[in-house]
């Protein structure tokens, strides 16, 4: 009676891991891991050393589900080599190959050493071919995740880096808006500038979009809503910043913006200090002593 | 049953609301207040909001009626103090009240009134 194929492989993995341990390398090398010059070869050899340790402890306890918790050793090591690959900038095609590429030392192995039963070969070669097949989707998975968790942090910090409420003088405030207005942003940009405007007692503010790449319907009505947020609360808000194709495409629009709008920042800041009884002259040149 | 008072300072009626409004006392207020404009003969109306934390759209409308009635009476409506998160949910109701005018405090709100009726004197006199 044949052994079952599990058994096949984790003898298989005991008695030739060297050789395949220096096989795999080898294959890893040929499809160019070292070439991109972001893993160095010693690491690259104790990350593959290490893998196939762990592998083998978790094959020698008779399972082949990665699920249980025979495996967890083996799942933390693909997670963390796959965390460091995605921040060091791998593709996923070249992440989930180091799990991949391991198969063909193994099928290697297993025709030279496993024996002439052809039902037990098939099983083994099942066997093998099943337990990497998850190996590498786990990978894939794992690099997947770190990546999602990169993008969400960097949103974040564009959120928090893009909505800055600045004072200008006694009572005016500028809005520098950067970047597209979707709903969430629309709300924390909404939220600091009537913040601001309880805050320094301001009665003026002037929302700068000279840095919005498109203004469509649903952006103006963002703007209108934080404008009439901040009319409710008792201050006037200019719009400035209206750049010559966006003004055309909002008249192609229909979208109307019932708002004072300036072209640019310096002439609403200048419509602003009027509003407040203020004016800004040039200052009469002295003749110089003594000339 | 519980009103918000009515101050009379000069020719202008300040109300300040520190509770929260429920309905019946949202409709209380319009009346007397309507009543105090004619009885006081009063040229404005300020509405003191910055202790309220809660409004929903029957206050909302509120407001912009007391503001439309008093129009009518010849005397101006300012809201006065509104918080950052009462403007949102008003905006968000799709109340702008576009019929009120509105002021960061009551210094400015009284500046205001003072304003509009200056401008109203300088129309009678041209």
């Amino acid at each position: 009676m044949a052994k079952p194929a599990k058994q096949v492989v984790s003898a298989l993995l005991n008695a030739n891991h060297a050789e395949i341990q220096q096989q795999w390398l080898q294959r890893l090398k040929a499809d160019g891991v070292l070439q991109s010059g972001r893993i160095r070869e010693g690491e690259l050899q104790t990350q593959c050393a290490e893998f196939l340790g762990r592998l083998r402890a978790a094959l020698n306890s008779g399972l082949t589900d990665i699920d249980s918790p025979e495996f967890a050793g083996v799942r933390e090591l693909l997670a963390e080599i796959s965390a460091a690959r995605a921040t060091q900038g791998f593709s996923p095609r070249e992440t989930a190959l180091f799990v991949f590429s391991l198969k063909q030392p193994l099928f290697d192995a297993l025709q030279q050493h496993g024996g002439g039963d052809a039902t037990a070969m098939q099983e083994a070669t099942w066997s093998i071919g099943l337990l990497l097949d998850r190996l590498g989707l786990y990978t894939t998975e794992a690099y997947q995740k770190t990546r999602e968790s990169l993008i969400v942090r960097q949103q974040q910090e564009i959120a928090e880096l893009s909505t800055p409420v600045i004072k200008l003088w006694d009572g005016i405030l500028a809005l520098p808006l950067i970047g597209t207005l979707d709903s969430a942003r629309t709300q924390v940009v909404m939220e600091n500038l009537l913040e601001t405007i309880v805050q320094l007692n301001a009665e003026m503010a002037i929302i700068d979009i000279t840095g919005v790449p498109t203004v469509d319907t649903l952006t103006a009505q963002h703007l209108l809503k934080t404008v009439a947020a901040a009319r409710l609360m008792g201050a006037d808000c200019i719009i400035s910043g209206i750049r010559p194709q966006i003004a055309q495409t909002m008249v192609h629009l229909g979208v109307e913006l019932s708002v004072v709008s300036k072209a640019t920042l310096a002439d609403a800041f200048a419509l602003a200090l009027a509003r407040q009884g203020r004016t800004v002259t040039r200052r009469r040149t002295e003749p110089a002593a003594g000339a | 049953m519980d009103r918000i008072p009515i101050l009379k300072i000069g020719d202008v009626l300040l109300v300040t609301i520190q509770v929260d409004m429920h309905d019946q006392l949202a409709a209380a207020l319009e009346e007397d207040l309507t009543g105090r404009i004619v009885a006081a003969g009063a040229r404005g109306v300020l509405i003191d909001i910055s202790a309220l934390e809660i409004v929903d759209s029957f206050i909302g409308r509120m407001l912009d009626n007391i503001a439309a009635v008093s129009r009518i009476l010849d005397a101006a409506t300012v809201v006065v103090g509104m918080r950052p998160a009462v403007a949102i949910t008003l905006v968000e109701l799709g109340l702008s009240l576009t019929g009120v005018k509105t002021a960061l405090d009551v210094d400015r709100g009284l500046a205001m009134i003072a304003r509009s009726r200056a401008a109203q004197a300088d129309d009678v006199s041209d």
